[in-house]
């Protein structure tokens, strides 16, 4: 009984830890963005102009910025990883999935500085010299597309994030496929299903929870990753509506800005972009529990 | 107790070694330094040299200037270094004296992507400020031709590249332009990061290297090792004494030559636009920032390692594409070395 109870005393302390090492990110970022908050108010979150020489600080464009690039891969990634965790569930003879997952996989493990260099040497000329003048001879009356075609820029950033939250997602749709019971396909096949239908009723509508569990997962990860994005995205602090065009994110201008930086303003302007992006992602967070929540009562 | 006997037996040999090697490393003076990134590839050649040398061993992070100057102010390296001198506000955080000691000279070449252009691009300070301003939007722009007589210029889009980083590749490139262009000096300013009006922002030396290579029309900054490793094509540049320049290690030497006259005692200045003829016009010093007195063995090993740098190590420099200092200017700054005192 004794052993029980330092059990679960022990249990206790490891989740507060967690907690506790929450709350300590928050309170440090927090009390270090605090100088540069106080100097800049709300314009720090909506202006748009970031000069450190004149010691205006405004994060809109990282904002802008971090959200639309993440966005953009989820809407490449998301398809082609729930595709393709469905082929390797529903479709695909167990040893050949088990070597397309084994692929996939390995995609997580390329440090995320070789995809910056394949974005900058391969992704980015691909883009310029092909995809990028296809779309703007076609369909340049859509300001996504409009601009000239420099390559380095918003698209190349959302396809390297797309391409980095790939492993990830797909892992994540398989393992919710596979927790579904196989009854329920059999249930949908008895009654007449076809394979398609099988899929839709049994498989993915049944995932649905789990999925979005999964997309929200991802999307944390393309919210930070730094590396990559600075390499291909261009570094201009500005909003634009063409995909072309460059742009930045809150990870990139800190991890560029954080080593060179010595005035004090400066600093405590990094430490609030730091905070920016744990509130954005903390916002994104418990949004979507809300809203998965909700869908699941309705 | 049977127990812990066997344990404190197993144990022995560790707490042996832990003695010897205690006892090694008091005999060998030790040096922490952080700072440029830039010099790196130098300084890890000279402070093996000297430690072959001199038996002093000396550990130096390349965590940029700014981290450099940060961690000497709190004192937990014995040196910094930076590309960019200390300003007075951050000098006046420091408790005690910090002295600037220039080891080389670097340069900061425009590097441009032009397959149609086979010479050296010639370009002036003037139409340098207005390229990173956005003022100029052709490669075929009637005043880049004008420097140019007899090549033939393509009309391809001009796509300025900067550093995105905060580096002092930067400070150097913008404190040329300020210089030069009072409306860039009043409109952009100077500094590690600044707010580039128009272009695209690669990080560091290899993603501006990298956004120049793949994007016909690009031109950017970099730093002159880099452009010499990578091949690029390189501008000349027209210095304060109207000449068109290279830059190659003798014209940025020369550029410290023509900015001795005017050079303050403590070597904090800025040399880009420098007089005389063979100088090019965008060239900077690196420095090594150390106490002006301290302690015991440690600010002895410093001393001896200044005054190796300002001599022995100078020879090294060329081989990796670092500028020498000029004699006359070795021979001041070794007069200051004499003036750190060892207490």
């Amino acid at each position: 009984m004794k052993a029980d109870r330092i059990f679960i005393q022990i249990l206790r302390a490891a989740a507060g830890v967690s907690l506790l090492i929450l709350a300590a990110f928050f309170i440090q970022m927090f009390w270090s963005s605090l100088p540069a908050l106080r100097a800049a108010g709300m314009s720090f979150f909506s202006g748009t102009d970031w000069d450190p020489n004149q010691d205006v600080f405004g994060a809109g464009a990282f904002i802008y910025g971090t959200l639309v690039s993440s966005l953009l891969a989820l809407l490449i990634a998301v398809p082609i990883s729930v595709a393709t965790a469905l082929c390797l569930t529903e479709i695909f003879p167990a040893k050949i999935a088990g070597v397309i997952s084994f692929l996939v996989e390995m995609l997580a493990a390329i440090p995320s500085v070789v995809f910056g260099l394949w974005g900058v040497f391969v992704l980015s000329p691909l883009l310029r010299s092909s995809v990028q003048p296809f779309l703007s001879e076609r369909f340049s009356w859509i300001p996504l597309f409009s601009g000239p075609p420099l390559g380095i820029g918003m698209m190349s950033a959302g396809v390297i994030l797309a391409i980095m939250i790939t492993p990830t997602l797909t892992a994540l749709a398989r393992e919710v496929f596979l927790s579904i019971p196989t009854l329920q396909r059999e249930a949908a096949q008895a009654l007449g299903a076809t394979r398609w239908e099988t899929i839709w009723i049994a498989v993915l509508k049944n995932a649905k929870s789990g999925l979005w569990g999964a997309i929200i997962l991802g999307w944390g990860r393309a919210l930070g990753e730094t590396m990559a994005v600075t390499m291909v995205i261009g570094n201009r602090p500005q909003i634009s509506a063409s995909l072309f065009a460059p742009a930045q994110t809150l990870a990139a201008v800190l991890a560029n800005e954080y080593a060179e930086a010595t005035s004090d303003l400066h600093l405590s302007a990094l430490s609030a972009l730091g905070f920016t992006l744990l509130l954005v992602s903390t916002i994104i967070h418990l949004g979507a529990k809300f809203w998965i929540r909700r869908g699941r009562e309705s | 107790m049977k127990s812990m006997n066997r344990f404190s037996l197993l144990l022995s040999p560790f707490v042996l070694l832990a003695t010897l090697s205690g006892s090694m490393v008091q005999a060998a003076v030790q040096l922490q330094g952080a700072g440029a990134t830039f010099p790196y590839p130098l300084y890890s050649k000279w402070f093996s040299e000297f430690q072959k040398k001199s038996g002093v061993e000396i550990n130096y992070q390349s965590i940029g200037s700014g981290g450099g100057i940060n961690q000497l102010l709190k004192g937990t390296v014995d040196f910094g270094a930076s590309d960019a001198p200390m300003t007075d506000q951050e000098l006046a955080k420091s408790p005690t004296k910090i002295v600037h000691i220039p080891t080389v000279l670097g340069a900061v070449v425009l590097a441009y992507n032009l397959p149609e252009v086979k010479v050296p691009l010639k370009l002036s300070s003037e139409i340098v400020a207005e390229l990173f301003s956005g003022k100029v939007q052709k490669w075929n722009d009637a005043k880049i031709a004008a420097l140019n007589p007899g090549v033939v210029l393509p009309s391809t889009a001009l796509l300025p590249v900067y550093r995105a980083d905060g580096s002092g590749t930067t400070a150097i490139f913008t404190d040329y332009l300020a210089k030069v262009s009072p409306e860039f000096k009043s409109s952009v300013g100077s500094g590690k990061s600044v707010k580039w009006p128009t272009g695209l922002g690669g990080k560091g030396n290899e993603g501006v290297t990298g956004v120049i290579k793949q994007t016909p029309g690009a031109i950017g900054y970099v730093e002159l090792v880099y452009a010499e490793s990578n091949k690029m094509a390189v501008a000349q540049l027209k210095n304060s004494a109207g000449q068109f320049v290279m830059p190659t290690l003798e014209s940025v030497t020369a550029a410290a030559l023509g900015a001795l006259k005017t050079m303050p005692a403590d070597y904090r200045v800025s040399i880009t636009n420098a007089e005389g003829k063979k100088a090019y016009p965008i060239s900077g010093f690196t420095y090594l920032l150390v106490q002006k007195s301290g302690k015991g063995p440690k600010q002895q090993a410093i001393k001896d390692l200044l005054k190796w740098t300002v001599t022995e190590g100078q020879k090294m420099a060329p081989a990796l594409s670092y500028a020498p200092l000029p004699q006359e200017l070795a021979s001041k700054i070794q007069s200051t070395i004499q003036g750190i005192q060892v207490e």
